[in-house]
């Protein structure tokens, strides 16, 4: 069950790369925008790895599972916006770092 | 879709049907002649209602789990549907005053929360990767709006901010783990996964997505090191989304956690049980330790809530009757103790941030006994001192840990239960001891009617344990017997 074909490794090195960056972009940039696109990315790291296996396996579940994915992401982004919005609207600026009235 | 499978799902379509019904009523002319609270109220026992009549219908049927085998209509998720449904009526009352005095919407908060449970719910059923996590980010969703619900105070956008950001994260890395176990297994299902694993020898990529799942749910708990989220968003936050995040969300969390883990995943259970013992210890020890210094009771009951999910986890570890069985109890006895303490801080509160310290609780005895009263025995209860619930539920998860030979975990769980109860009776301390201000507790009706029914059944489920534990050994039964199926197949 192992032994994966070669075009499954590269698009499984390419959704780790891709979910990396991610991760990363979350952790050092300060941006909220730029935050909320670094989410992105790792999701859609997870949609490559979801259609790479569907097809290798034959079973259409991860594609159907993909589209889920995809719509929750988009609910996310919209959520994710109208709170950077009201972040601006109170403090004029969507640095992370601004964000500081709770101590933790 | 069959009839029968719109049995499976009925209550949670009625519940969807309601909160969108709330979310449009303010446009119509509705708005007027009932309010809102009503409303929701209204619709939560109507799928209470439904939930019960469905149950009954259920187990006459051939078939186990509705669409496909996603979605089970079980005793388990019914146990915590009810919790859930408690839980949010509880909420609905505690949400009254602060809608009331502050200038935000009704209609929309109540609209959200309805949504909020009808994914807990639906976590709740899941029997499958994909509906665990549908249900997991339609409460999710809800609860990043929710705690940021006063839009026009800093610390709530903030605090809503945070939450968004981690949170989002942590669905990332939880679904990673969930596209690297559908490549192992080929397949979402919780029961065809654990029957694929009983043939798959360990192995790297299972172990990576398996770790990488453990960390999200670990999050959506709020277990140590995955906390920091939690102190930040529990202050921000509105203190009665507060007290939903603290208990609903969290018990939500804990049922597709227990899920996962006892259907999934028990023939893989000595590669992950250390890991996840570590986490139980951690959370233990850095929630209670950090608890000590806190000035804020929002921060206080943060940091002891980290604490809780390290005592709940220890359940998942020990992968036994026991511990499945306290994991249930916890929830349940933990519910009530928490939303008591919430609704106690919300009657000292008097505009929106205020009541907060540990110090406004000074001279709480001489002011009004009785609510001085019920705090103690909240807070006895999360200690787990005898006569009250808590030590039931601690009881359980302790001796689950001792049986699986986890005897070093029920250890630190003991030591840390014993510190824990230093920052609760600074709390007592300052009630009783101290010599109060002023401040004068102003408590309307619904806050007294929470606070009286939390005390009534921490008591009464304390000192007469035997139907909670009779109810709770029943629902869980099915859950463990199809871990325990698939465990001998493993060996």
């Amino acid at each position: 069950m192992l032994e994966t074909a070669p075009s499954t490794d590269a698009y499984l090195m390419l959704s780790g790369t891709l979910f990396a960056v991610g991760l990363i972009g979350v952790v050092i940039r300060r941006n909220m925008i730029t935050v909320l696109m670094a989410i992105e990315l790792m999701l859609n790291a997870v949609n490559i790895n979801l259609v790479a296996f569907s097809h290798r396996l034959g079973s259409l579940e991860g594609q159907v599972f993909t589209i889920f994915v995809i719509t929750v992401a988009a609910g996310e982004a919209a959520v994710g916006l109208a709170i950077i919005i009201q972040l601006y609207r109170l403090k004029s600026t969507i640095n992370v770092d601004e964000a500081r009235m709770l101590n933790g | 879709m069959s009839l029968n499978d719109l049995i499976f799902l009925l209550p949670e379509i009625i519940l969807a049907t309601g909160a969108s019904l709330l979310l449009i009523a303010p446009v119509t002319g509705l708005r007027d002649s009932i309010s809102a609270k009503w409303a929701m109220i209204a619709l939560l026992i109507i799928t209470a209602g439904s939930l019960l009549a469905c149950s009954w219908a259920v187990p006459g049927m051939e078939q186990t789990a509705g669409f496909a085998r996603m979605f089970a209509l079980d005793a388990f998720s019914i146990f915590f549907k009810l919790l859930f449904l408690f839980v949010v009526a509880i909420v609905v009352l505690l949400s009254d005053d602060f809608l009331r005095e502050s200038r935000y919407s009704t209609w929309e908060y109540y609209s959200l929360l309805g949504f909020a449970l009808c994914g807990m719910m639906f976590m709740a059923s899941g029997v499958h990767l994909a509906t665990i996590y549908i249900g997991l980010e339609l409460l999710s969703l809800s609860s990043y709006i929710l705690a940021g619900y006063y839009k026009n105070e800093q610390k709530s956008t903030e605090a809503a901010m945070k939450y968004f950001v981690l949170g989002a994260v942590s669905s990332a890395i939880l679904l990673y783990g969930i596209s690297l176990i559908y490549g192992v297994c080929g397949t979402l299902n919780l029961l065809d996964i654990a029957r694929a694993l009983s043939t798959v020898v360990s192995n790297d990529a299972l172990m990576f997505g398996v770790i990488l799942l453990a960390c999200g749910l670990c999050f959506k708990i709020a277990a140590a090191p995955f906390h920091v989220w939690t102190p930040d968003v529990y202050e921000g936050a509105p203190t009665p989304i507060t007290a939903f995040l603290s208990t609903g969300s969290k018990a939500a969390a804990f049922a597709i956690f227990v899920r996962i883990f006892y259907v999934a995943l028990p023939g893989f259970h000595l590669d992950w049980s250390m890991v996840l013992a570590t986490v139980a210890a951690l959370s233990m020890i850095v929630g209670n330790l950090a608890a000590i210094t806190q000035e804020s009771v929002k921060r206080l009951l943060a940091y002891s809530s980290i604490a809780h999910a390290g005592y709940v986890l220890m359940g998942i570890v020990a992968m036994n009757v026991m511990g499945l069985r306290g994991v249930l109890v916890y929830s349940f006895v933990y519910v009530f103790a928490n939303l008591g303490i919430w609704s106690i801080v919300l009657m000292m509160k008097r505009h929106e941030y205020a009541g907060e310290k540990v110090s406004d609780f000074e001279g709480l005895h001489s002011r009004s006994p009785f609510w001085a009263f019920s705090m103690f025995v909240f807070l006895l209860s999360l200690g787990g001192i005898p006569p009250t619930a808590g030590f039931i539920g601690k009881y359980f998860l302790f001796y689950a840990a001792v049986q699986a030979g986890f005897g070093w975990l029920a250890i630190i769980a003991v030591l840390m239960s014993a510190v824990s109860m230093f920052y609760y009776l600074r709390i007592v301390v300052a009630m009783y001891l101290r010599d109060g201000k002023e401040a004068d507790v102003t408590a309307s009706g619904a806050l007294k009617f929470v606070a009286a029914v939390c005390v009534v059944a921490t008591i009464v489920f304390g000192v007469v344990p035997n139907d909670l534990i009779d109810q709770v050994s029943s629902s869980a039964k099915g859950l463990h017997n199809k871990g325990a199926v698939t465990r001998n197949a493993t060996r």
